[in-house]
This record gives C-alpha cells, sequence and structure tokens, in this order.
C-alpha cells in the first residue's frame, strides 16, 4: 500500500479502531456499553438511509416504518415462535425488506417532497397495526415477556443478554456486514449509476438508465439494513413499541444524516453518536427535551445544512 | 343500524372537514413554496389555545374570528425569519425545519397550558340536539360544518376573484414568470403562508369543541391531512377537499364495522389510490 492509498484509507481505520475498541474507550470517558450499542445501531439506520438520501437523492421521510417492522419481527420471532436471536434478526430484517419491494412500486413515481409525504403517511399503517392489535403486539404498552437469547455456535454458547459487551460485538459484527455490503454497492457500477442519478436524472434517463427501477432497488436495499436495524434495536431494549415506527422517528433519522453530513459515507454515523448522546443528555436534565431537540433540529437546518463533515472536508479545501 | 352508520359517517364528515380545511391550508403552502409545514398541526392547537384564553374576554364569537388571525399573524413571522431563508433549496431543509417547529410547538404548549385537556366552552344553545331521531345532529355539529363550507368557500372565492388570489395561482403553475412579471413573491409567499396557517387556525378553533383540546391534537390531525392531499391529488385545491371528506367520512364507517382499523382504513385508501390513479382523484396528469 503506497502512501496515498494509505492517506485515503486513513480515516477508515481510524473509525473501525476506534468502533473496535469502543466498549474499552467508551467506559473510561463516563458512558456506558449500551449507549455506545444504540449508537452503532442508530448510526446503521441513518447509514442505511443516507443510502437513499445521500447517494441515490430521494427523499425519504417514512424509514421508521421498516426499522420498526424490523422489531417487531424480531421480538415476535422470539416471542412467539423460537427463542433464537440468529433467526429473530434474519426474519425482523426479511419483514421489513418485504413490505418496502411491496410499496416501492407505489411510490417511485414521485419525487422530492412529495415522495417524502407518501413515504412519512405510508409508515403510519404500520403505526396504527401496532398501536391497534393489542392481543398480538401488545398495543402502547409494547411487546414485552420476552429477551434477547444466547448464541450458540455449537462448541460454546455466548450469553449477550448478561454481557452487554458479546452484544455490542454481535451488533457491530453486523453493523460491519451491512455497511461492508453497502460500501461495496456504492463503488460499483450500480451505485455510480445512482450517483448519476442524485446528480442529473434527466440525464440519466436520456442515457437509457431505467430510473425508476434503479430507485427501487435502491429503496429496498436502504430499508433492509434499517430494518436490519430495527431487529438490533429490539434486541437492545428487549423491547418494542409502536413509537419505534412512529413518524417522529424518520425525522430523527433524517436528522442524523444531515447533521453528519449526506455526501459522506461515515457522516451519519457521526449525526447518530452526537443525536443520541444529545438525546440522553437532555432527557436526563430537563423534562422539556422535546423543545430542545426540536430547537436543534432548527439550527442545524441554519448552520450545518452541509453536516459537520461535509463543514470540515470544505474547509480543508479552501 | 342505519341510524348508527349514518351517526358515524356524519360524524366522519365532520372529522373531514377539519382534515379538509387543515389539508387546504397545507396544500396551498406546499403548492407555491414547495414545503411541507409539519408545523400546521402545531399552529392548529396554538388556534385551539388561543380561543380558549380569549372566549373569556371576547366571548365564542370573538375568539372565533380573532384566535385564527393571531395564528396566521404568528405563522407570517415564523415565514418571515426562518422559513424564507431555505426557499430555493434542498426540499429537505424546510422540511426538517418545519419538524423541528412541530416539535417545539407541541411541547410549548404542553409547558404552558399543561399536558391535561382543557375544559372548552361553545355556546349552550349550539349543544341542544335538533331532533329526538337524529340525536347526534347537534347545533354545534351543523355549524361546524356551516363554518367549514364558509371559509372554504371564501378562500375558493379569494384563490379565484382577487388580484392575490390569481397570482398565488399562477405563481403555483410558474413562480419565475409571476416574479418577472412584476410581482412581488416574498410577499406573496408570506401571505399565501398566513392563509394556508390561517386556515389551521381556524380548523384549530372547531376542532377543540368537538376533539378536546390538548397539546397532541395538532399531532392526530397532521398525517390524515396528508393523506387527504395523496388521495385527492397533489396540486390540485379541490381534490384536497374531496379527499378530506372522503377520508374521514371512510373512517367513520369503518368505526362501526372495524373499530380497530379506523386509524388504518385511511392508508389502505391512500394504497388504493396511488395504485389505480397515482396522481390523485383529481390530480393533472404529469405534473409529479
Amino acid at each position: 500500500m503506497n502512501s496515498a492509498d494509505f492517506r485515503k484509507q486513513a480515516p477508515n481505520i481510524v473509525i473501525w479502531l476506534l468502533l473496535l475498541a469502543m466498549p474499552f474507550w467508551l467506559v473510561g470517558v463516563g458512558g456506558y456499553v449500551e449507549l455506545g450499542t444504540r449508537v452503532v445501531v442508530l448510526g446503521l439506520a441513518a447509514m442505511s438511509l443516507n443510502f437513499l438520501l445521500g447517494y441515490t437523492g430521494v427523499l425519504s421521510f417514512g424509514h421508521a416504518a421498516y426499522f420498526g417492522l424490523g422489531a417487531y419481527g424480531a421480538g415476535m420471532i422470539i416471542r412467539y415462535v423460537v427463542p433464537n436471536t440468529g433467526l429473530g434478526i434474519l426474519v425482523g430484517t426479511l419483514v421489513g425488506t418485504l413490505a418496502a419491494a411491496i410499496i416501492g412500486p407505489l411510490i417511485i413515481r414521485l419525487r422530492g417532497v412529495y415522495f417524502a409525504m407518501v413515504t412519512i403517511a405510508f409508515g403510519q399503517v404500520f403505526y396504527f397495526i401496532a398501536f391497534r392489535w393489542n392481543s398480538v403486539t401488545g398495543g402502547d404498552d409494547g411487546l414485552i415477556g420476552w429477551t434477547r437469547q444466547p448464541i450458540d455456535l455449537g462448541f460454546t454458547r455466548i450469553d449477550i443478554l448478561h454481557n452487554p459487551t458479546a452484544f455490542y460485538y454481535l451488533v457491530l459484527i453486523c453493523f460491519a456486514l451491512a455497511v461492508g455490503i453497502m460500501a461495496w454497492l456504492l463503488r460499483s457500477p450500480f451505485g455510480r449509476t445512482l450517483i448519476a442519478i442524485r446528480e442529473n436524472e434527466r440525464r440519466a434517463r436520456f442515457l437509457g438508465i431505467p430510473v425508476d427501477r434503479h430507485i427501487w432497488i435502491s429503496w429496498v436495499i436502504s430499508c433492509c439494513f434499517v430494518s436490519l436495524a430495527g431487529a438490533l434495536y429490539a434486541l437492545l431494549n428487549n423491547f418494542v413499541d409502536p413509537r419505534a415506527l412512529y413518524w417522529t422517528q424518520s425525522g430523527d433519522f433524517v436528522i442524523m444524516a444531515v447533521l453528519g453530513g449526506m455526501r459522506s459515507f461515515w457522516g451519519p454515523l457521526l449525526g447518530a453518536a452526537i443525536f443520541v448522546i444529545l438525546q440522553d443528555y437532555l432527557s436526563s436534565q430537563t423534562e422539556n427535551w422535546m423543545s430542545f431537540l426540536g430547537l436543534f433540529f432548527v439550527l442545524v437546518v441554519l448552520f450545518f445544512p452541509r453536516g459537520i463533515l461535509g463543514l470540515m472536508r470544505r474547509k480543508a479545501v479552501t | 343500524m342505519t341510524q348508527l352508520v349514518l351517526f358515524d359517517a356524519f360524524n366522519g364528515l365532520i372529522v373531514g372537514a377539519f382534515y379538509a380545511l387543515m389539508a387546504l391550508g397545507l396544500s396551498l403552502i406546499l403548492n407555491l413554496s414547495g414545503v411541507i409545514n409539519f408545523a400546521h398541526g402545531g399552529f392548529l392547537a396554538l388556534g385551539g389555545y388561543f380561543a380558549y384564553m380569549l372566549i373569556p374576554y371576547v366571548g365564542f364569537w370573538g375568539a372565533l374570528i380573532l384566535a385564527p388571525f393571531l395564528v396566521a399573524f404568528l405563522g407570517i413571522i415564523v415565514e418571515r425569519v426562518l422559513i424564507r431563508r431555505l426557499y430555493g433549496r434542498d426540499p429537505l431543509y424546510s422540511l426538517l425545519l418545519t419538524f423541528g417547529l412541530a416539535f417545539i410547538f407541541e411541547d410549548g404548549t404542553r409547558f404552558i397550558w399543561g399536558a391535561q385537556s382543557l375544559p372548552y366552552q361553545v355556546p349552550g344553545w349550539l349543544l341542544s340536539p335538533l331532533s329526538s331521531a337524529y340525536f347526534f345532529i347537534t347545533g354545534y355539529r351543523l355549524f361546524m360544518v356551516l363554518i367549514v363550507a364558509v371559509a372554504v368557500t371564501a378562500m375558493f372565492l379569494i384563490l379565484n376573484y382577487t388580484k392575490i388570489g390569481i397570482r398565488i395561482r399562477a405563481g403555483t403553475l410558474d413562480l419565475e414568470t409571476v416574479s418577472v412579471l412584476g410581482v412581488n413573491v416574498r410577499m406573496l409567499r408570506s401571505l399565501n403562508f398566513g392563509l394556508g396557517v390561517y386556515l389551521a387556525g381556524l380548523a384549530g378553533v372547531l376542532a377543540v369543541g368537538q376533539l378536546g383540546l390538548q397539546p397532541t391534537i395538532g399531532a392526530s390531525l397532521i398525517m390524515p391531512s396528508f393523506v387527504a392531499i395523496i388521495v385527492g391529488g397533489l396540486g390540485s385545491l379541490p381534490g384536497t377537499l374531496l379527499g378530506g371528506l372522503l377520508i374521514g367520512v371512510a373512517s367513520g364507517v369503518t368505526t362501526v364495522f372495524w373499530p380497530s382499523a379506523t386509524e388504518a382504513v385511511i392508508y389502505v385508501m391512500m394504497a388504493a389510490v396511488l395504485l389505480v390513479r397515482p396522481r390523485g382523484l383529481l390530480g393533472e396528469e404529469g405534473r409529479f
């Protein structure tokens, strides 16, 4: 690896090292392991959203629906079918992906604010189903009475329930897989095509690219990984409630992506970290954390529209 | 049974009238400025709370007239100070901004007036049923439908017959040309925003008499308003009106047969409309 290559890869290496060592240094700086797990899970959700938002240029405001479907899928498998963590994650992800694949054709023809409006409205169906179907989903109280199960590898069992560090690494493995696939896709001709659509949809269409189909695929991929994040989120809390599906949750994902920087691959993770820590801090300090969060949205939009990484990159250029 | 269906259909019609009133305001702003105003529900709630504060001083009728204007005034300030900066930028930003505002409004009203439902008085003579067979048709309910009808008619008259209304409609189609023709587009957008928010405030004053005055009232009405716009047809105001009434009645009638699906049914309708007629019932071909 020559030095130019190394300089290009350096940020990636630093990020992975930080993530790998998170349970150790996070406790040292006054955090706790679950906080790190939450950052990684919500970071995955924001990065998945950004696959669509930042790299395809399609404004989705309804990703909480698929996040929540993943969460309910995982929780319900463990609660009702088989107490198996791996299967829960798999089924949760599949349920969310399937729902996205079915809804996709109805919405991909719309663009911009209209796409945002339809995605957010569709998300509400699942919210009301979760809210109303008391006997199965637990309604407003959420799905309780289950916990994440130990992982049986044949030669050893890993207790992820009582060992938060072990669970953190399980989450990090899923995160690495998902993020790796997204990075690989973005570097492939398919990913380049998505960026071409973002930059100039009309020109892409003239070049003979089936734009709608590409947006549909990008939407399904994005929702697939967001449902994976949702499944992990349910396991993290040992609990799911309808708020995971509510439209305000979608807004949280979008603000994470924007805050970190939509045009950078790692930006949403940074945004998620800041958001999680801020929310953790605000909700412990004041009852009116919603106002402060709202104010935070307004300030980000007015002063950091390019996000933190976007701002840094711009400084580096000038 | 028939009476029960009628009762719920009528209830649905009233709720649908609120959806329509709110959705019309949202539509106006969306069509001219390309902004989805998430804070619309917050403005609606403020309409209710302003009326609550005003009633002891000016009475119900005074509040009905004053409160929406106060809300519109506040809306114009918000537009001038915050939203105006984001015109012409990626719609994502105005979306996030109004989203944050919605949080602030909901939490702010909770902070000022408390989370519990407040008693809200409408004139007593409006509350008595008009006939014993159709006990559910109280004066207040008819009155609400009437006010909504008047407001909507007035809005369409303004849009079709006044200079400002014609400019708003022209701006919806081609803002650049309107600007080149010497119309002050910034002012036009401000006024249009004010008009949209005025409708939300009016809906708020009326709705709290029926649905109760609490901080979450705005959040519960905004999503159905989105659905009303999508079902009726993006960009079409008559469509929005139709969409609002339609989903209101549909969810009212569903209450009779399958109460748990009351909220979900409108989203199923939306899916059906998008499947069969992607531009919405009265939407124009090829605009979106």
